[in-house]
C-alpha cells in the first residue's frame, strides 16, 4: 500500500507545510524579541522621565506594529493544512495537538489584543504607569502564547504523556503535566524563544548601526543598541546553553536525528565532534559503511562523548548501530522495529476485526493488549516502522534505509546555525566594549558587519527549524508514525496549486512588510510633521497687496 | 469594555498613512486566508465522515499495512 503512494503527494504537502511554516517563522521571531526590547526602553523613559525614550520606544514600535500585523494569521494556515494535507495525522494525535494550538490561538488573541491596543493606541490616554505594564504584559503574552505549539512540536518530536485508544485510533492525554514539562518541550521551548530574543537585538543593533553610518540619530542609537547588544549577550550565551540541553535530549529521544545532524556513521567510545565538514556521497556511505562519507572533517577527539552525557569515552551509537543494530549497546536493529512495529498494527486491524466480527473474546484479549505497558513498549512503541514491513525481506532490508533523514541538510544547517551564533555572540562583546569605550563609530566595517549580520540571524534561526523537522524525518510523530502515513490522500494538484498560491501571498506579504520596515527606518525616530503651507486665495492676494501699498 | 473599545476607534481614526497600509494588507489577507483559501482550497476531509467511527475506519485504513 505504502510503495504504491504517490511519493509527488508527500512531497507537496511537506513542501506546502514547509513554505507555511518558514514564511511563517520570518514573522514571529522579530514580533517575541522586539516586544521585550520595547519593553525595556519603554522601562527606561518611565524611570527617567527623558522624553527621548518615548520618541525611541515610539519608533521600535513602529516597526514592531507592522512586523506583528504583517505576521497575523499566517500561522493559521498551517492549521487549515492539519485538516486537509494531514488529516490521518490530526485525528492520530487527538486532542493532544489540538488542545496546546487552542490554548494558543485563545491566549494569543485575548492577551494581544487588549494590551497590544493600549501599547498603540493608549499613550497619554492611560496612566504612563498602565501604558508600561501593557507593553511589559504584549511582550510576556507573545511568549506564552509560543509556549503551547511548542509543546505540541515537542510531543512530536518526543509523544509522552498518552495513551492508545484502539477503539478511536486515537491518542489520549492522560498526562498534561508530562506532555508541558517533558525535556524536549522545556529545551524547545527555551531555545526556540531565546533564539528569537537574539534576531531581534541583531535586528535592532544592525538598524541602529545604519543610522550610525548615515550620521543620524546617534544618541539614540548608541541608547538603542548598548539595550540590544546586553539582551542579545545575555539571550546568545543561554541560547548555546539550551541548545546544549536540547541537543542532548536529541541524542536520548531522536538518536537518528543527533548522529545524522553530527554526520555521525560509526559508533565508538570517545566519540569525534566535527566542528566542521564537508560531506560526499552519504548515500553510498549508508550502504557500505567503509566509506568514508567525509571529504573533509575537522574533528575534535572525544568532545561528542562529552557533550552527550559529560564522559570524554562514552559510547556514542552512529547511523550504522541505530540501523543494524548493536547487541553490546542494547539497540536493536531497524528491521526488528520493522517487524514489531507490524506486529502492533495487525494486532490494531485483528481488534478491529473481533469488534465486526462480535468476535468479544478476541476483542478483549487484544484490547488489554494496548492497555499493558510491557506490551506497548514492546510492540506499539514502534507502531510506525510497521509501515515498512514486506513480505519480501530483501525489500524490508531495502526500506530500512527510509528511516535515515537527509543527512547533509542535517549536518550543513546544524554547523550553519552554530557558526552564526557564535559569531552573533562575538558581535554583540565587540560592540559592548566599542561602545563603552565611546569609539563605535571609528569603525565603520563593524557597523556595515553588524548591519549585514540581520540577514544571518534570519539564515541562523531557519536553519534550526530545518533541523529540527528535517532531522526527525520520516516520522511526524517520533517512530508512531511516518509522514506518508500521515498524509490525506488527495489529488496532488490542489496542494501543488496552493503550495503555489502560497508561495505568491507570502512572498508578497513579506516585501510588503520589507518595504514599510525600510521605509519606516528611512523616516527615522522622529517623523518629521507635515508643514502646513496657508491656503492662497484671490482675497488673500487682494489683502496682501492692501497691505504692502499701506506699508509704501 | 467601552473604554477599551473606544481606544480603538479612537487610535485607528487618529492613525498615520502608514498605519492605514497596513491595516489595508492586513485586511486583504484575512480576506484571502479565510474566504478564499479555507471555503475552496482546505476542505477537511475527515468532515465527510458521518460518525467517529466511519473516521477511525478511514484513517485505520491508511496507516496499517493491510493483512497480507
Amino acid at each position: 500500500m505504502f510503495d504504491s503512494l504517490n511519493l509527488s503527494l508527500v512531497d507537496w504537502s511537506r513542501v506546502q507545510f514547509a513554505l507555511t511554516a518558514m514564511y511563517h517563522w520570518l514573522f514571529v521571531p522579530l514580533t517575541l524579541g522586539l516586544s521585550f526590547i520595547i519593553a525595556f526602553i519603554e522601562t527606561k523613559y518611565y524611570r527617567t522621565g527623558d522624553e527621548e525614550w518615548k520618541k525611541l520606544t515610539k519608533f521600535w514600535m513602529r516597526i514592531f506594529g507592522v512586523n506583528f500585523a504583517i505576521g497575523v494569521a499566517t500561522g493559521l494556515i498551517l492549521e487549515f493544512e492539519f485538516g486537509t494535507n494531514w488529516s490521518n495525522y490530526s485525528w492520530f494525535v487527538g486532542d493532544i495537538f489540538g488542545a496546546p494550538l487552542a490554548i494558543e490561538g485563545i491566549m494569543a488573541f485575548f492577551m494581544e489584543t487588549i494590551f497590544i491596543a493600549v501599547m498603540f493606541f493608549g499613550w497619554e490616554k492611560v496612566s504612563k504607569r498602565f501604558h508600561l505594564l501593557s507593553t511589559w504584559l504584549t511582550a510576556i503574552g507573545s511568549s506564552l502564547s509560543a509556549l503551547w505549539i511548542l509543546v505540541a512540536n515537542a510531543w512530536m518530536q518526543n509523544p509522552v504523556g498518552m495513551r492508545f485508544n484502539p477503539d478511536t485510533v486515537r491518542n489520549e492525554m492522560i498526562d498534561f503535566w508530562a506532555v508541558l514539562f517533558s525535556p524536549t518541550a522545556i529545551s524547545k521551548f527555551t531555545h526556540t524563544l531565546l533564539s528569537s530574543f537574539v534576531l531581534a537585538s541583531i535586528f535592532v543593533v544592525g538598524v541602529s548601526a545604519w543610522y550610525l553610518l548615515k550620521n543620524r540619530h546617534i544618541i539614540e542609537s548608541k541608547r538603542s543598541m548598548k539595550i540590544a547588544s546586553v539582551f542579545g549577550l545575555i539571550a546568545i550565551v543561554l541560547t548555546i546553553y539550551t541548545g546544549d540541553t536540547s541537543a542532548r535530549d536529541v541524542a536520548s529521544t531522536q538518536p537518528m536525528k543527533f548522529a545524522a545532524m553530527e554526520a555521525h556513521f560509526v559508533g565508538r567510545n570517545g566519540a569525534p565532534l566535527k566542528a566542521f565538514g564537508i560531506t560526499r556521497d552519504v548515500e553510498g556511505a549508508l550502504r557500505n559503511m567503509d566509506k568514508d562519507p567525509m571529504l573533509m572533517s575537522i574533528e575534535l577527539p572525544g568532545v561528542l562523548s562529552f557533550l552527550t552525557d559529560y564522559h570524554f569515552d562514552s559510547f556514542v551509537p552512529g547511523i550504522k548501530d541505530l540501523l543494524y543494530g548493536n547487541e553490546n549497546k542494547n539497540i536493536i536493529s531497524v528491521f526488528d522495529k520493522i517487524e514489531r512495529g507490524y506486529i502492533a498494527q495487525q494486532s490494531l486491524l485483528d481488534y478491529k476485526k473481533a469488534i465486526k466480527e462480535g468476535d468479544f473474546t478476541q476483542s478483549d484479549f487484544l484490547r488489554t493488549q494496548f492497555e499493558d505497558r510491557n506490551w506497548t513498549n514492546k510492540y506499539f512503541k514502534y507502531f510506525g516502522y510497521g509501515s515498512y514491513f514486506s513480505e519480501d525481506k530483501a525489500v524490508q532490508s531495502e526500506n530500512v534505509f527510509k528511516v535515515v533523514p537527509p543527512i547533509s541538510i542535517s549536518f550543513y544547517t546544524f554547523h550553519i546555525m552554530v557558526f552564526l551564533g557564535l559569531w552573533f555572540m562575538v558581535l554583540f562583546i565587540v560592540i559592548l566594549f566599542l561602545l563603552k569605550k565611546d569609539i563605535l563609530q571609528k569603525y565603520r566595517w563593524i557597523l556595515w558587519a553588524a548591519l549585514f549580520t540581520i540577514p544571518l540571524s534570519y539564515i541562523a534561526s531557519e536553519s534550526g527549524w530545518v533541523i529540527s523537522e528535517v532531522g526527525r524525518q520520516p516520522w511526524i510523530i517520533q517512530d508512531l508514525m511516518t509522514t506518508s502515513q500521515a498524509v490525506t490522500h488527495i489529488e496532488t494538484y490542489p496542494v501543488m496549486l496552493t503550495c503555489m498560491l502560497f508561495a505568491l501571498i507570502f512572498t508578497a506579504l513579506l516585501v510588503a512588510d520589507i518595504k514599510i520596515i525600510i521605509n519606516q527606518i528611512k523616516i527615522g525616530i522622529e517623523p518629521k510633521a507635515k508643514k502646513i503651507e496657508p491656503k492662497t486665495t484671490k482675497s488673500s492676494i487682494e489683502s496682501k497687496s492692501k497691505i504692502n501699498k499701506k506699508e509704501d | 469594555m467601552n473604554k477599551f473599545l473606544k481606544l480603538y476607534i479612537d487610535g485607528i481614526r487618529n492613525m498615520p498613512q502608514w498605519g492605514r497600509t497596513v491595516w489595508i494588507i492586513i485586511f486583504i489577507k484575512l480576506l484571502i486566508f479565510f474566504v478564499v483559501m479555507k471555503l475552496l482550497f482546505f476542505p477537511n476531509i475527515l468532515n465527510k465522515y458521518q460518525n467517529d467511527k466511519e473516521k477511525s475506519d478511514y484513517v485505520i485504513e491508511h496507516i496499517c499495512q493491510p493483512k497480507k
